[in-house]
């Protein structure tokens, strides 16, 4: 009792301590919510990405798989909100980063290592998927990612507005931008392109004769025909004609189903809500030529799985990618057809899918072989998001077409000199 | 054996008693410094000044898509932010937004408090339904106005009001000439704050003593703008000066609005979307956006040194 009371180690400076350093335990525990369920004693965990997609069941259907599978706990996170990237490339840097993820080919994702090469499990089965699926997850002959569906991406009309109105079907940009314009009454727009209109980036570009990237990955898309084809843009934009800052965006099948517009951009995804609201008055076109000479173009669209090779179970993550998305076919084809239309990749799957055999959604299939183009696997975010600025300039500011494209021009070039050197 | 038990056999024991007993008390004193501000200290440095440090780091380095980079690039990130545009003009958007934002909200809310001041009835339900906004998440009053209010369709709130005067619909956001997006980001800012700083408002109202009123009226000071230029203004300076700091600050940190409301824009980015955008969002150039953020962390070191010579806020009372 004599030395400890005079030491400054008494009892009360020790309680305190233990207060301060117990105040300090809720800092430890921040972040502790990783939506893993930890080892546990039923084996491993996985974490997968998705976006929300719109269809309704989906998200329950890919929860239904993953709970199927009996090697790992696998949990969804199911991304809401219109940043899927965003949310995605940041959580990829820290310790709480998915195992496997859905998302689209980008090179840069390769080059910094950041997903895994899926050669192993792909192999046996590689000939029975699209080519062109193959060869857009490719680089140096490796393949990363697995696709899980196709979306072509076209113009959907209500046949009896264009009827009405004396409209054919618009073989032309410039028709596209007269038809817009007869079609639009005080109570419905002519045309439907998305709020922000960077969603026809793709197909706008390709029905002007000219491409992204060149076989050499330079700039492409710089051509006149393509700054044409954003004037005509622009005077579709300022005319009126173009429904805008609509509720729900252009992958949302309402403003077509709601009378908003008569003609709208959106995906083989939407088709079957679309044609249970609408029945026969629905039919579907191209992106159509904006230069003599050009095809019509259709974006083909997707989503791929991922395995992120630097997480923590990598081979695990590829057991489960090969399980789901290679060995479940049957799973694999109520992801395609039960919820909204896509286009299987596996050439098998979408032999027998009768779902996309005959009426309007053979006609997809038909765009979709006939003037579908796929993902440019060089085509990286930083440039998508160069072409975005495009349209926001060209188009809904008014700058002049070929000064936005310099604009682009340069941070295109950025990029591709630090991905290509 | 503790140490005090070998000076005492030292030292004169009636001297030492008490000096021990105060060396105690600084000592244990400091131990609880250090125990009270120790937890906050270390979360200072770990959650503020290592970022600051590591951000700094950063912008010297080639950092995309990673945070631990190995390339080495002098200056070329500052000189990238400097020279493309993007950046420099999302300190013009800023500068706009605050000389609009500013002077708006300072008004409406004063105008509010004066009104919700004299009133005679029904004050506190008054004071209620004008701070209850305050309550409401950007994220959640930017969907309202975006998707019911200033919808760009026909059955779009303001649209609807428009349209009963022959007015065309208009697409409030996606088109930026004329500018119409400020006014759906000024209005759902000014819904949000301005019942805020009216309770601020009425708090340094109800200060003011009444005995100033009367010997102004007995000095035939006209009820109305008279009184209230020379008597109510100048009683407010305080509270005005801090209402115009905090809108600052609260317009420099906009950030939810923005984002939720211009999508695919190449305007209406204040710095810190402008930033978002660059480093953590798809662009994940943690390099670009790190030199953005120290040019941020110098411009307003040197704005809070200015505004304390001028304001003379931070100097202490002898200051006013």
């Amino acid at each position: 009792m004599s030395a400890p009371s005079s030491s400054t180690w008494d009892r009360r400076s020790v309680l305190r301590a233990a207060a301060g350093l117990a105040a300090l335990g809720p800092l430890a525990s921040c972040g502790g919510n990783t939506g893993r369920e930890g080892g546990g004693s039923s084996g491993k965990g996985l974490v997968q990405y998705f976006h929300a997609y719109g269809e309704a069941g989906t998200q329950e259907a890919i929860k239904r798989y993953a709970k199927a599978y009996d090697k790992a706990r696998v949990t969804t996170q199911w991304i809401t909100g219109n940043n899927f990237e965003s949310k995605l490339f940041s959580s990829l840097l820290t310790d709480n980063a998915p195992d496997v993820f859905e998302f689209h080919p980008q090179l840069q994702l390769i080059k910094s290592g950041q997903v895994a090469p899926l050669d192993d499990i792909l192999g046996p089965v590689k000939d029975d998927f699209n080519p062109a699926d193959i060869t857009s997850h490719t680089v140096d002959g490796k393949v990363y990612g697995v696709r899980m569906i196709d979306d072509p991406q076209f113009f959907f009309y209500r046949k009896s507005i264009l009827e009405k109105a004396g409209v054919g079907v618009p073989q032309t940009l410039d028709e596209l931008a007269e038809a817009a314009g007869r079609l639009t009454t005080d109570k419905v727009k002519g045309l439907f392109i998305g709020n922000n209109m960077v969603s026809t980036n793709y197909a706008l570009v390709w029905a002007a004769g000219a491409d992204q990237l060149d076989d050499k990955n330079e700039i492409a898309y710089h051509t006149d025909d393509v700054a044409a084809a954003l004037k005509v843009y622009r005077k579709m934009f300022t005319s009126g004609h173009l429904l805008l800052d609509a509720p729900a965006d252009y992958w949302d099948p309402s403003a077509l189903v709601q009378g908003l517009t008569a003609i709208q951009w959106c995906g083989m995804w939407a088709m079957p809500v679309m044609q249970k609201a609408l029945g026969d008055d629905l039919g579907i076109f191209p992106f159509p030529a904006a230069a003599s000479g050009a095809e019509p173009a259709v974006y083909n669209g997707g989503w791929s799985m991922f395995v992120n090779a630097k997480g923590k179970n990598v081979d695990l993550a590829k057991e489960y990618v090969k399980w789901l998305w290679i060995d479940q076919k049957k799973y694999q084809e109520d992801w395609a057809l039960s919820y909204g239309f896509h286009i299987p990749p596996r050439q098998s799957i979408a032999a027998s899918a009768t779902e996309l055999k005959s009426g309007l959604p053979a006609e997809g299939v038909k765009l979709f072989t006939d003037y579908g183009r796929f993902d440019n696997i060089s085509w990286t975010q930083a440039m998508i998001t160069a072409l975005d600025e495009v349209i926001a300039n060209a188009v809904r500011k008014g700058t002049d077409p070929e000064k936005a494209l310099d604009t682009a021009d340069a941070k295109v070039n950025r990029e591709l000199k630090k991905l290509f050197g | 054996m503790s140490t005090t038990t070998t000076r005492d056999t030292t030292r004169p024991a009636p001297a030492e008693v008490p000096r021990a007993g105060r060396r105690r008390r600084v000592r244990s004193s400091t131990l609880n410094f250090w125990i009270f501000t120790g937890p906050f200290l270390a979360g200072l440095v770990i959650f503020v000044y290592i970022p600051i440090g590591w951000s700094a780091y950063l912008s010297f380095f080639e950092a995309r898509y990673t945070v631990t980079p190995d390339k080495f690039i002098g200056f070329d990130n500052y000189e990238l932010m400097l020279t493309s545009g993007d950046f420099t003009g999302s300190l013009v958007t800023f500068t706009v937004f605050a000389a609009i934002i500013v002077p708006v909200t300072w008004a409406l809310s004063l105008g509010l408090a004066l009104m919700v001041h004299r009133l005679r009835f029904l004050k506190a339900f008054f004071r209620s339904v004008f701070f209850l906004p305050t309550a409401c998440s950007f994220v959640a009053a930017s969907l309202i106005w975006k998707m019911s209010i200033f919808s760009g369709v026909r059955f779009g709130l303001m649209n609807t009001v428009l349209g009963w005067f022959g007015v065309e619909n208009t697409a409030w956001l996606a088109d930026p000439n004329p500018p119409w997006y400020w006014l759906v980001i000024v209005t759902v800012r000014l819904w949000l704050q301005a019942g805020f700083y009216m309770i601020l408002f009425l708090a340094a109202l109800q200060n003011i003593p009444p005995v100033l009123y009367e010997a102004a009226a007995i000095d035939g000071a006209r009820p109305g703008w008279q009184t209230f230029r020379h008597i109510t203004l100048p009683q407010l300076r305080a509270t005005s000066t801090a209402v115009i700091l905090l809108l600052l600050v609260a317009a420099y940190q906009a950030f939810d609005e923005f984002f939720n409301l211009l999508a695919k824009s190449t305007w209406g980015r204040p710095p810190l979307v402008e930033l978002y955008y660059t480093a953590l969002g798809e662009d994940q150039d943690y390099g670009a956006g790190s030199a953005g953020a120290v040019i941020l962390t110098l411009l307003i070191c040197m704005v809070t040194l200015l505004q304390g010579r001028f304001l003379g806020f931070g100097k202490g009372d002898d200051a006013r």
